[in-house]
């Protein structure tokens, strides 16, 4: 019988890790990466950050080198784009007419930018940034920008606008929701960071949108708000989330709702088609309702992280070796705006009480977040120490108190260290944080 | 240019010149030196470049940040009084002749 054959779509960095990770696993079947941009598999959190500030280069974006490749036996395809899946005979279609025979299939198809569909979204000078590409575009762009608007208050348009501002350009950043970062973080850090945003310089909107985007000469010239307010604009970034890629596995005849859908293994309904990273929807016990009742309940959820994206690499690497476990790694996941280094451990959507451990005004603290009783998540600000440790303590059964967290004088390593009989695993039978490793 | 000598746990060892201001961990990623796996890329949050210093050779390596020791609790192997994390080991002249060990398992 021939070697297997495992096809990965999508080239990012939960692709990239499923075939570095099958080698590792020492799987001895044919890896195809297929990735649609023309470079090498890349990371994306500094396209942001110190590669849209000039303070690294693209050589120091690249996951790994192109001989790296070559010698762990993975075929890169780029520039290539996937046009279908036959389930039933096991093939690809691709955009260039070839088909090619897979056995095993991973889905790491990832998300694209949500588009702003208002007149005037056209102009040039209304960009996104997810891709290298797009990240190229703006710090070309942001040279000669004098002001800018932020469409959304979310990691990357805070990001964004934390570099603009350093650039010297006046920044207006404007949220549909009462909150920046709203949908990920507690009030107490929501509020913390549009101050800081503030303090630096930057002007923030909340509650209004784009109405519409005018111009002069194709060139965008401003924004108008729907609460009727006219912002200048020689560049507006539009941050307003993303839509996972999930169109191929639709037509594929899998079900699809707000991403791919993959049981606790992260396969489809096709157990030979996997699902992994920022286009995959699986159940997870970290997600805040099902910690507030036990575990009979996972619920859905899709996340969009390195974290993500590389551990659920890992998980069906070993699967596809002949190591199948569940998956169930603590997400974490981190932001960098300004001096401030945002870190989170867990989910902390959901909350019903947050304690705050450290000073704010300090400019070090973590916000502690509790559902029930039971600590669901840490966000930590210029406090890696809490966040290391709320990493570890959310891998099993944390069994902190909110008075526990908010004392600065009880020590949460040891607290951590506790034996683990007195720490049963949220994550019964297994190994806290060991699983799919 | 500082020469860098990476050497695995089965004592095979690997040399590179590590350009002054490149880290340990990038020149090794760049150079596909198998065993730094650095998922997070430098930011110190994931712990995956961790490395062991030459223990006499320590005191050429630039002090370590709050940040490193907190994230140092997090190596899968062994956590050792001359455990670094390689992306903080930015090369400077310092670094000539200097000798990394890679740990057993970064994952």
């Amino acid at each position: 019988m021939a070697d297997p054959v495992v096809a990965i779509i999508g080239a990012g960095q939960a692709g990239f890790q499923t075939a570095a990770s099958l080698h590792d696993e020492g799987f001895g079947g044919k890896v195809l990466l297929i990735g649609d941009e023309p470079v090498l598999p890349y990371q994306r959190p500094p396209l942001s950050k110190s590669y849209l500030a000039g303070e690294s280069g693209a050589d120091e974006l690249w996951l790994r080198p192109a001989e790296f490749y070559s010698s762990h036996q993975i075929e890169l395809v780029h520039s290539e784009t996937v046009t279908g899946i036959d389930r039933d005979r096991r093939r690809l279609r691709l955009g260039s007419g070839n088909e090619i025979a897979w056995d095993h299939l991973v889905l790491a198809t990832g998300a694209r930018c949500r588009l702003l569909i208002v007149p005037g979204a056209e102009l040039d000078g209304v960009l996104p940034l997810r891709t290298l590409a797009d990240a190229d575009t703006l710090r070309d762009r942001l040279d000669k920008a004098h002001h800018i608007v932020v469409v959304g208050a979310g990691f990357i348009g805070l990001e964004f606008a934390s570099v603009a501002i350093a650039h010297g350009a006046d920044v207006h950043i404007i949220e549909v929701t009462r909150q920046a970062m709203g949908r990920v973080v507690s009030a107490q850090t929501s509020r913390f960071f549009t101050d800081a945003h503030i303090r630096w310089g930057a002007k923030v909107s909340f509650g209004t949108a784009v109405g519409r985007i005018f111009g002069t000469g194709g060139r965008v010239a401003g924004v108008v708000t729907t609460d009727g307010r006219h912002l200048p604009a020689d560049l507006v970034l539009i941050c307003i989330g993303v839509i996972p890629n999930a169109k191929l596995a639709r037509e594929a005849g899998l079900e699809v709702d707000n991403g791919i859908l993959v049981d606790e293994y992260l396969r489809t309904a096709d157990p030979m088609i996997f699902a992994i990273g920022d286009c995959a929807n699986f159940p997870t016990p970290f997600a805040p309702t099902a910690q507030a009742r036990g575990l009979q309940a996972n619920r859905r959820i899709r996340l969009e992280s390195v974290q993500n994206a590389v551990d659920q690499a890992r998980c069906v690497a070993a699967h596809i070796a002949g190591r199948p476990e569940p998956y169930r790694k603590v997400p974490w996941f981190w932001s960098d705006q300004g001096d401030l280094k945002l870190q989170i451990a867990g989910i902390t959507a959901g909350h019903d009480e947050a304690v705050t451990r450290g000073d704010p005004v300090s400019g070090h603290f973590s916000v502690f977040c509790f559902c029930g009783g039971r600590l669901i998540g840490v966000e930590s600000v210029n406090r890696p120490a809490d966040h290391v440790v709320a990493r570890r303590l959310l891998a099993g059964e944390p069994g902190l108190s909110p008075e526990q967290a908010a004392d600065e004088s009880y020590d949460l390593r040891a607290h951590a260290r506790r034996p683990a009989e007195s720490a049963p695993s949220l994550i019964s039978g297994k190994p806290a944080g060991r699983c799919c490793r | 240019m500082p020469k860098v000598t990476y050497v695995h746990p089965d004592g095979a060892r690997e040399v590179l010149d590590v350009p002054v201001g490149t880290s340990v961990m990038r020149a090794a990623i760049m150079n596909g030196i198998d065993g730094i796996v650095a998922e997070c890329g430098g930011e110190m949050m994931c712990a995956t470049c961790h490395v062991y210093v030459e223990l006499e050779q320590l005191g050429r390596t630039p002090p370590m940040s709050d940040d490193e020791k907190a994230m140092l609790e997090f190596t899968a192997s062994e956590r050792k009084p001359n455990s670094r994390l390689s992306c903080q080991l930015v090369a400077t002249d310092e670094f000539e002749g200097l000798v990394i060990y890679l740990p057993e398992s970064q994952v």
